[in-house]
């Protein structure tokens, strides 16, 4: 299945969890929120939330700014 | 800061004590490097950082950094345009920093970045409400600042004048009446331009300064960092030391007249 995770697209197996894209990704442990659609996928569920066939998914960390 | 400095006189904002009373921002940095010898010149304990997605490179420099210098982080919602946008924002932020704190931005267009009041006012509420400890970004408006600390704010952070302009206090009266009211610390926030401007903020009574373009895009930000902050200690000092009243006329610092030598015939 298709995932799109800031706004590119991931070949994920069915079944995969939230954490599962964070790995693919090579996301940092620490610093990051996930976001899936409007929500925000709290740390503790990123292991237990699946994603789906076109889900979008938003991972957001720190940056300078404001 | 000293630990005197501290002690004496410290910025408390809900629970959290600070020596500091210089807030960074962290944008218009052209590099970490600079933004480092910025941050430690300006001795801050608290500067913001905004949320953004995840660039490929993957990494989290400016918070590394922060957590470096021992520099609390405080994210902003900064780019956010409606009261939804702030809030997932906000959450998103207490995700990744692990802080409730968060400084509220919700601006009306990108021509004048504004604070749009009715949508600041409603994530104010909001999220308050969800449990987050809100310092909101606000126009210098004396009605809107008490709304806001109604609403639960912890501080209230008026503009100077549109963010990135330079353009200094432009209405200085404002400021003082947001001071006079205020059972919060008011943080001024936004259109500081150079050090004399910073000292006038607190001068006017604010408790804060939070500035980040004078010093990120000044021709040397690590010597205006170290402006800043003795511009914001200069103008705390001198509200506290209680400034003279503005007088028409002259008087005289000098002992009478009376004891002066006069020349009678020249």
């Amino acid at each position: 299945m298709i995932v799109v995770v800031n706004c590119f697209e991931y070949e994920m197996p069915e079944g995969a969890s939230v954490g599962d894209v964070l790995r693919a990704i090579k996301a940092p442990e620490t610093g990051i929120a996930v976001a899936r659609g409007d929500e925000v996928v709290p740390r503790a569920a990123w292991d237990t939330t699946t994603v789906r066939d076109g889900d979008g998914i938003e991972v957001l960390t720190a940056v300078q700014g404001g | 800061m000293t630990a005197t400095q501290t002690l004496t006189d410290p910025l408390v904002i809900a629970d959290r004590v600070f020596g500091s009373r210089l807030i960074m921002g962290t944008g218009g940095a052209a590099n970490l490097e600079v933004l480092q010898r910025a941050l430690v010149a300006a001795q801050t304990e608290l500067t913001t950082v905004a949320m953004r997605r995840m660039d490929a490179a993957g990494g989290t420099g400016v918070l590394d950094l922060l957590r470096r210098l021992g520099i609390e982080p405080l994210p902003n919602t900064a780019g956010c345009h409606t009261a939804a946008e702030a809030v997932l924002t906000a959450r998103l932020a207490r995700e990744a920093l692990a802080t409730n704190w968060v400084k509220l931005e919700v601006v009306a267009d990108d021509q004048t970045l504004l604070p749009d009041p009715i949508e600041l006012l409603d994530a104010a509420e909001r999220l308050v409400d969800d449990g987050f400890t809100v310092l909101p970004y606000t126009n210098d408006d004396p009605v809107l600042a008490q709304r806001l600390e109604q609403a639960g704010c912890v501080a209230v952070m008026p503009l100077g004048s549109p963010i990135g302009t330079g353009l200094g206090i432009r209405n200085p009266h404002n400021i003082e009446l947001i001071v006079a009211r205020a059972g919060v610390p008011v943080i001024l926030d936004a259109g500081i331009g150079t050090a004399s401007e910073a000292a006038l903020a607190m001068e006017l009574g604010c408790s804060a300064v939070l500035l980040a373009t004078a010093v990120t895009r000044a021709a040397d930000p690590e010597l205006m960092a170290a402006a800043m902050r003795d511009g914001v200690r200069a103008g705390r000092n001198a509200r506290l030391a209680g400034r003279i009243p503005q007088r028409f006329w002259a008087q005289a610092s000098s002992p009478p007249r009376a004891g002066a030598i006069t020349v009678q015939n020249e």
